[in-house]
């Protein structure tokens, strides 16, 4: 087969959907049902949709004593409010998939138990948005509350089993280290902010249940948790969603207000839209879990990591043990540090379940090992960069195999070149511009690439254009456009006669949208089936004595513009349309697939991240003055895409370093700034420069297409970077996260 | 939201005859649209009063300014006779809220915005304020972002206007308009109160009385001032500390000085220990960091906004500074 020519995949060409979503024709699941058809798809105009407004628990913990409906149903327009005292027992069946972890996840209005403060005890349904919201705040719960525990740093919390890891003996190793050091980080939990609010649209048609909702999984998800939650047969329930307004990991759950939006709608026999307030994903949907994560580490004089120990809290329910999966690799595969021991507990509270979110675990790690080794370089007095090239492994120190493609030493050359690292004086508070202390600091990010079995189909019509369909989501990254570009090469078609079309259960099975494996999975599995179709068409073309390649080899023909040639000789040749026409064929459709080998190597992207940092010396203030972010991520099919992908994650990591932090009142486990305007995140004042490289390459052992995944990456290192750069600038070395002005005076 | 009526008032007299029957005026609507939505304000008629006549900025006859309470925040900052004169109130208006916001809010209604404490935002927490006797769930709760000055047993929550600052450093005066037809004024000073025990009652304004405008005195010239604001993040953030300074230097030496800080009082908070020691000194740095001594005294810090005390001061020294001079 020879290669076809890439004209769209490395292209920075503009999102496909960039039109839809800026007139406003994107279909969120809250538009519908606004909804309107579009060149991607979408849905009829529901009709009769009412609305449903949950009620959330005001207390932390305890039972639901009374519930009084009597002035909320009293209002016109409201058709149910439905509390424990009324539901319909729900099946909830076991689910071991769908994201959800081990325990017994939260029954919606099932029994009088309240688990976490906001927690949904009742819903209105009503004929106007207005209505049901007014009724909702008209529903009076009695509650007998009991004392909650919602404090991490509490002493005494109880834990759940710890996960472990030991090579070598660290103990040992540190008891006779030239140079130990002992910290503890405390990132704080973090919430994703999507743009969109979480919302669901669902609908009964007899026994089956349609929902437009904002989810990353349609299929393994949110489909399969639903007919498990309702008892019915997964090929009962649809699932739609086109658009997804930013997720960053809080649509990988299906939460309890779908459920509740399914269940308002059999109840009432209407369409229901139901939207969460702002307020309400602070404790409808996943966070960030605050982590405690205590670090020593042994050195010998030259900086090489003998040992370290990781001694890891982070927060999870009562009802479920969320354990972060990525919170232990880093620690294992980034330093060749021959005696490592690692405890992972996680701490049940009076709390919702936290889930991932952007760079899941390995970003808390790399925070705190990435902050560790910054206060080794400065404790030996070696510049950070040597000290992380003296600890780089050839070859994964936690199992000895060998790296794919590891090519960290070109990100800190590429990083310190193009940054200006070396014009850094290393001795800390010895910059100043002004009032303003500067400093610069870097990091180093890693995470695992993911791939999951996935599936497309392809399907190329007489009039030459092609549709591709895969059940995944595009969330953000650009996932309509990315798949588009590996389509429109491989079928050898203009991108602009290709359409990619996404998010419905009924399309072929695509894993979850998250964890960087889409352009992985769902990609290899586009190209699967583009190679395929071009392969199916060539071989008619090849076969059929009325064609001008009749006879030729088909492993000679490649396709561009939609026109099948020998690639020795381009005169020779038709397009597809003509092959189709006289062959009088309608279409051609395969079904491409993706599954992941096993592999002998480890497969991992990387990055290494700068920052330079001001701080006001009199008033604390700290300003992101630029950043960098160099990337070994494997092959970059779309390049602005990419870019928003990378700076996205350097904003998202601003605010992790500098400004996001869910606030918990102990007393009851209010979350009191769940608003926009009290937990912040950055705006464009405090994004001022950001530049992302990528490392040309790719890496054929992660995938036919060579992609090692970008979106978690490019956050992991953001905010150790940003630490570094804010002690570099000040002297003072800040362990919690956000760094605010507080610690700085 | 809770259900009401809304009626758009033709001109003052139809405004004042609504009010008087219990309306609550509404111009931009960004505080109490806001409030509503969270169920906080259950207004059961709002008075639109966006179509009365009181948005000029005019030059009073002793050469202070008169700002109409329905002038936008947008056009205030961006007025040249603002900008020019009293540039701590263009800089305070700017630094507030969004463009958005600024091109919706009125002076007014900037004026009467009410806390961004959250327990007050949560109708589920306690709050005096919102509910008198039902308890202050901020005093032993997350209270980083409250007031550390003029707070009582009853409520810790600060004032978050940023140009109520600067009115209440340059001692302005609000207008009001009464049911009965009736102006008086109310010196800035008098119109905001603390909580004391009577959290609830936030402003001197009588029950259908229209803010009609907010005077500006005349200052001696010339007159630098600014204004300078400390938070987390770089825009579209209520204040941490604020602080807005006017001064008067002539032959070298300060005449006349006005100070105040934002973000740490119940009420914006005057300064007047700091500019007497400012008055009759000339500038110098280590005048700027006497004077900004006294800014936190009397100041209570809670659990978690003791850095504030701090912060205050060195608030107020650099916008001395900044307006004063390096000299």
């Amino acid at each position: 087969m020879s290669p076809q020519p890439q004209a769209a995949v490395g292209a920075p060409l503009s999102r496909v959907d960039g039109r839809l979503k800026v007139t406003g024709q994107a279909d969120y699941a809250a538009d519908r049902p606004q909804a309107r058809t579009t060149s991607l798809g979408g849905t009829p105009i529901i009709q009769g949709v009412v609305h449903a407004v949950v009620v959330d628990s005001s207390i932390a913990v305890g039972r639901i004593t009374a519930i009084d409906t009597t002035a909320a149903e009293a209002q016109p327009g409201v058709l149910r409010v439905i509390t424990h005292l009324n539901a319909p027992t729900l099946p909830y069946r076991d689910n071991a998939g769908s994201n959800n972890p081990p325990g017994r996840r939260l029954r919606v209005f099932q029994d009088d138990r309240v688990l976490f403060h906001g927690q949904p005890v009742a819903v209105a349904v009503a004929t106007t948005l207005e209505a049901a919201q007014h009724a909702a705040s008209l529903v009076q719960v009695t509650y007998d509350a009991q004392d909650s525990s919602t404090d991490i740093s509490a002493p005494d919390n109880p834990t759940n089993t710890p996960q472990t890891y030991t090579r070598g003996d660290a103990q040992t190793a540190l008891a006779s280290a030239a140079v130990r050091l002992e910290m503890t980080y405390r990132p704080a939990r973090n919430h994703h902010n999507p743009m969109e609010p979480h919302a669901t649209t669902a609908r009964w048609d007899g026994d089956q249940l349609t929902v437009w909702d904002k989810t990353q999984w349609v299929i393994g998800g949110t489909q399969t948790e639903l007919a498990a939650v309702f008892g019915i047969p997964v090929a009962s329930v649809r699932v739609i969603a086109p658009f997804v307004g930013g997720g960053f990991g809080s649509g990988l759950r299906t939460w309890p207000h779908v459920t509740v939006a399914a269940l308002a709608a059999r109840e009432t026999g209407r369409p229901v839209k139901l939207v969460l307030t702002r307020r309400q994903q602070y404790f409808g949907a996943g966070y960030r879990p605050a982590y405690e994560y205590a670090v020593r580490l042994g050195s010998d004089g030259n900086g090489r990591v003998t040992a370290m120990t990781h001694d890891i809290r982070s927060e999870t329910s009562t009802y479920e043990n969320f354990a972060e999966r990525g919170i232990l690799p880093l620690g294992q595969t980034l330093y060749n540090t021959p005696n490592v021991s690692q405890t992972y507990r996680t701490v049940p509270l009076d709390v919702n379940t936290p889930v991932a979110m952007r760079g899941p675990g390995f970003a808390t790690a790399a925070y705190a090992i990435e902050s560790a080794m910054d206060e080794l370089a400065h404790e030996l007095g070696i510049d950070p960069i040597e000290l992380r090239l003296r600890n780089e492994p050839e070859a994964d120190p936690s199992n000895g195999q060998a790296f794919s493609t590891r090519r960290l030493r070109d990100c800190y050359t590429t990083g310190a070149r193009e940054f200006g690292w070396s014009a850094r004086n290393p001795t800390p508070r010895s910059t100043r511009d002004g009032d303003w202390l500067i400093g610069t600091g870097m990091a180093t990010g890693m995470y695992h690439t993911l791939r999951a079995a996935a599936q497309a189909s392809v399907r190329l019509d007489a009039d030459g254009t092609a549709l591709v369909q895969s059940a995944t989501i595009d969330m953000g990254p650009g996932t309509y456009t990315s798949m588009t570009q590996v389509a429109a090469d491989g079928l050898g078609l203009p991108m602009r006669r290709v359409t990619f079309r996404l998010g419905d259960s009924v399309m072929p099975n695509a894993p979850l949208h998250g964890g960087s494996l889409t352009m992985a999975s769902v990609g290899s599995a586009v190209q699967n089936g583009a190679d395929q179709l071009r392969q199916q068409a060539i071989q008619l073309a090849v076969g059929d004595e009325q064609s001008p390649l009749y006879g030729a080899d088909a492993n000679s023909v490649v396709v561009q513009s939609g026109r099948m040639y020998v690639s020795g000789d381009p005169s020779r040749g038709e397009t597809y349309e003509r092959l189709l026409a006289r062959n009088s064929r309608d279409s051609l459709e395969v079904l491409g697939s993706y599954s992941p080998a096993q592999s002998r190597f480890t497969i991992d992207a990387y990055a290494a991240v700068f920052a330079e940092v001001a701080v006001d010396a009199r008033l604390g203030l700290v300003r992101v003055r630029r950043m960098l972010g160099v990337y070994d991520a494997g092959r970059i099919i779309s390049p602005k895409l990419a870019d928003s992908q990378a700076l996205g994650g350097m904003v998202g990591g601003i605010g992790q370093a500098l400004l996001e932090h869910t606030v918990t009142d102990h007393r009851d486990g209010r979350i009191v700034n769940a608003n926009l305007a009290d937990y912040l995140v950055p705006v464009n004042a405090d994004v001022p420069d950001l530049r992302a490289i990528y490392l040309d390459g790719e890496d054929r052992e992660a995938d036919p297409i060579g992609v090692k995944g970008l979106g978690e990456v490019v956050l992991v290192g953001v905010a150790p970077a940003i630490a570094n750069a804010v002690f570099h600038a000040t002297g003072r070395r800040v362990r919690d996260l956000p760094i605010t002005a507080d610690a700085l005076l | 939201m809770h259900p009401f009526s809304y009626t758009k008032a033709a001109d003052t007299r139809e405004a004042l005859n609504a009010g008087r029957s219990g309306g609550r005026y509404i111009a931009g609507g960004t505080t109490l649209v806001d409030l509503m939505r969270e169920t906080v304000e259950r207004p059961g008629t709002l008075v639109d009063i966006s179509a009365l006549p009181l948005r000029q900025i005019t030059v009073t006859e002793r050469g202070g300014l008169r700002i109409g309470a329905l002038v936008r925040m947008g056009e205030a900052a961006a007025h040249p006779k603002v900008r020019t004169t009293y540039s701590v109130i263009s800089q305070a208006l700017e630094l507030s809220a969004s463009a958005q916001l600024r091109n919706m809010a009125t002076i007014g209604g900037n004026i009467m915005q009410r806390t961004r404490c959250t327990y007050f935002r949560d109708v589920t927490a306690a709050c005096n304020k919102r509910e008198p006797g039902s308890g202050c769930a901020a005093l032993e709760g997350f209270n980083r972002s409250h007031a550390i000055l003029g707070t009582s047993d009853q409520c810790v929550a600060t004032h978050p206007s940023d140009v109520a600052v600067a009115f209440a450093a340059l001692e302005a005066t609000v207008h009001l308009l009464g049911p009965d037809g009736k102006e008086r004024s109310v010196a800035f000073a008098d119109f905001l109160l603390q909580p004391g025990s009577t959290p609830n009652r936030e402003q001197a304004i009588r029950t259908g009385e229209l803010i009609t405008a907010v005077e500006v005195p005349a200052l001696p010239r010339p007159l630098r001032s600014g204004y300078l604001k400390v938070r987390d993040r770089q825009s579209y953030e209520f204040a941490l500390t604020s602080a807005a300074v006017a001064l008067h230097i002539r032959g070298g030496v300060i005449r006349e000085a006005k100070v105040a800080a934002g973000g740490v009082g119940t009420v914006p908070w005057k300064l007047p220990k700091v500019e007497q020691h400012l008055i009759g000194e000339r500038p110098s740095a280590s005048l700027w960091t006497a004077a900004a001594e006294q800014a936190s005294d009397g100041a209570h810090p809670l659990q978690h906004n003791g850095f504030k005390v701090e912060l205050l001061k060195r608030t107020v020294e650099r916008q001395l500074r900044i307006v004063g001079g390096d000299a």
